[in-house]
């Protein structure tokens, strides 16, 4: 007994332990650029050469591939962190999810390929091993994170060179539209019913009993005989109180109220700035030390 | 004046009616199986690379049959599992199916370990490839397992909550799906014997 309540609060202990874990997790920084320098190990000369290497892959091939460096990571796997990073910063563009992702941990001594969806046939597993293994990794030995770096991202553009072309178009938002269809249905259908229901009690009835399980059947597509009764006489009552209310009040629910469905497009920042475009990663790439 | 409030409740609730959370329900258990799928595609990539790995493993590694024959056998066990949608509604079967992986997991791991000890094993290109790939499987498996259980465990919420239970029980009958836990095999580390 004494046991079980000892492993009850080693196994709490623990809990809370995770919990403290995931709370204090790195924050993950904010993109700043296709280079992304926080701990300060390349020169300003590599800098721009990769920021316009890259840029030059993205508008010739639509494929985004960035880089950071950390001071730390503060003791965090660097597959959980480069995941999370993945999730935040979106690299590659929406529905292609051709984005890459060169991560240095200094402190951990760590280095991670991140590898979005669709770069994974070319720059698979085995080749961000490879490329960590064979050019990155050596030279970070040697202290060189420059030429580590460099070497790096030079042998990614190589690998995924090719894989895409750009199309030239912009890139828009479409989410946010939403389940605004049903709503219009729903105020279609009590207007036009008190519409009626303004004319005669029974008619508004009627217009509830047919409009309602006809409305349903469009919302849900399909539904059984019994269910359809049930929504007619509902609708029927329904459609009856409405009338009742429409009559009081002379003149019906004055439909409308339903613009602004959420702002459609937008969010993209042109101008110079460098943004991540959506793309999905799964955990794909490999990891390495020196 | 009344009669006014009283006819927008009305039109609220029957508008509400449409929030009955029909297609919201199904649109999670579409993503449940969306990620289901991711997480059936991983495991079964490890599946296709051990075969490979335990090849270029023997020809160095003459002397841990033991831990070779472990990692056949819980593949052979993996593979005898049907894998199915139907599962995740089932809490047994997919206990069993967790428990197979699991196994595989650590008898894998224990492979690994294992090879820290063959020094041109390591120094193999062909060797550091597959331990590349094989990492790469085990941290895709970790992402569609943790994805798969958010829409998991987002499902199940909207199939409990009302009026969601409601539409449920009379016209969607879906069933709880079953997340992952975490691993048994895993909570016991791997034993390093140092000589």
């Amino acid at each position: 007994m004494k046991n079980k309540n000892l492993f009850l609060a080693a196994a709490f202990a623990l809990a809370l332990l995770g919990m403290a874990i995931r709370l204090y997790a790195m924050e993950i920084p904010a993109l700043a650029g296709r280079v992304n320098d926080l701990a300060d190990v390349l020169t300003t000369d590599t800098r721009a050469g990769l920021e316009s290497a890259l840029a030059d892959l993205e508008r010739t091939d639509s494929t985004q591939v960035v880089v950071l460096t950390m001071k730390s990571i503060e003791e965090e796997p660097i597959e959980e962190f480069g995941i999370r990073l993945a999730e935040q910063w979106k690299i590659g563009q929406k529905g292609l999810d051709n984005g890459a992702i060169l991560i240095l941990a200094l402190a951990e001594r760590k280095v991670r390929i991140e590898v979005g969806r669709g770069l994974e046939g070319k720059l698979t597993d085995l080749m961000a091993g490879r490329i960590i293994r064979n050019e990155i990794i050596p030279r970070f030995r040697e202290g060189d994170f420059d030429g580590g770096v460099r070497a790096g991202v030079n042998a990614i553009i190589a690998t995924v060179k090719g894989e895409y072309t750009a199309t030239g178009e912009e890139r828009t938002d479409d989410s946010n539209v939403g389940e605004f269809p049903s709503f219009l249905i729903m105020a279609a259908l009590i207007i036009v019913t008190s519409a009626l229901g303004g004319v005669s009690k029974i008619l508004g009835g009627v217009s509830g009993a047919i409009g309602l399980p006809i409305a349903v059947m469009v919302l849900v597509g399909g539904i059984t005989l019994a269910v359809g009764i049930f929504f007619a006489v509902l609708g029927f009552f329904l459609g009856l109180l409405i009338s009742v209310m429409a009559k009081g009040t002379g003149g019906g629910i004055s439909g409308g109220g339903f613009g602004g469905s959420g702002s459609y497009g937008g969010g993209f920042s042109s101008g110079g700035g460098f943004s991540g475009g959506g793309g999905g990663f799964g955990g794909g790439g490999a990891s390495g030390s020196w | 004046m009344k009669r006014t409030l009283l006819c927008m409740l009305i039109g609220f609730v029957l508008v509400s009616t449409v929030g009955c959370g029909y297609n919201t329900m199904q649109a999670n258990e579409e993503a449940v199986f969306a990620a289901w799928g991711d997480v059936e595609a991983a495991y079964q990539r490890r599946m296709d690379l051990i075969p490979n790995l335990v090849e270029t493993v023997k020809a160095y590694a003459k002397h841990e049959r033991e831990t070779l024959s472990a990692v056949t056998e819980a593949r052979a066990k993996v593979g005898s599992i049907q894998m199915s949608k139907e599962m995740l509604n089932n809490p047994q079967n997919f206990a069993k199916f967790q428990q197979a992986q699991g196994e595989l997991s650590s008898a894998l791991s224990r492979l690994m370990v294992v090879m820290e000890r063959y020094p041109e094993l390591k120094a193999n290109q062909n060797f550091s490839d597959l331990q590349n790939q094989l990492e790469g499987t085990e941290n895709r498996i970790n992402v569609a397992r943790v994805r798969y259980n958010q829409a998991v465990q987002e499902f199940n919420t909207s199939i409990r909550i009302f009026p969601n239970s409601i539409t449920n029980s009379f016209l969607l009958h879906l069933e709880r799906k079953e997340p992952f836990k975490a691993d048994e095999a895993a909570k016991t580390a791997p034993k390093v014997q140092f000589q």
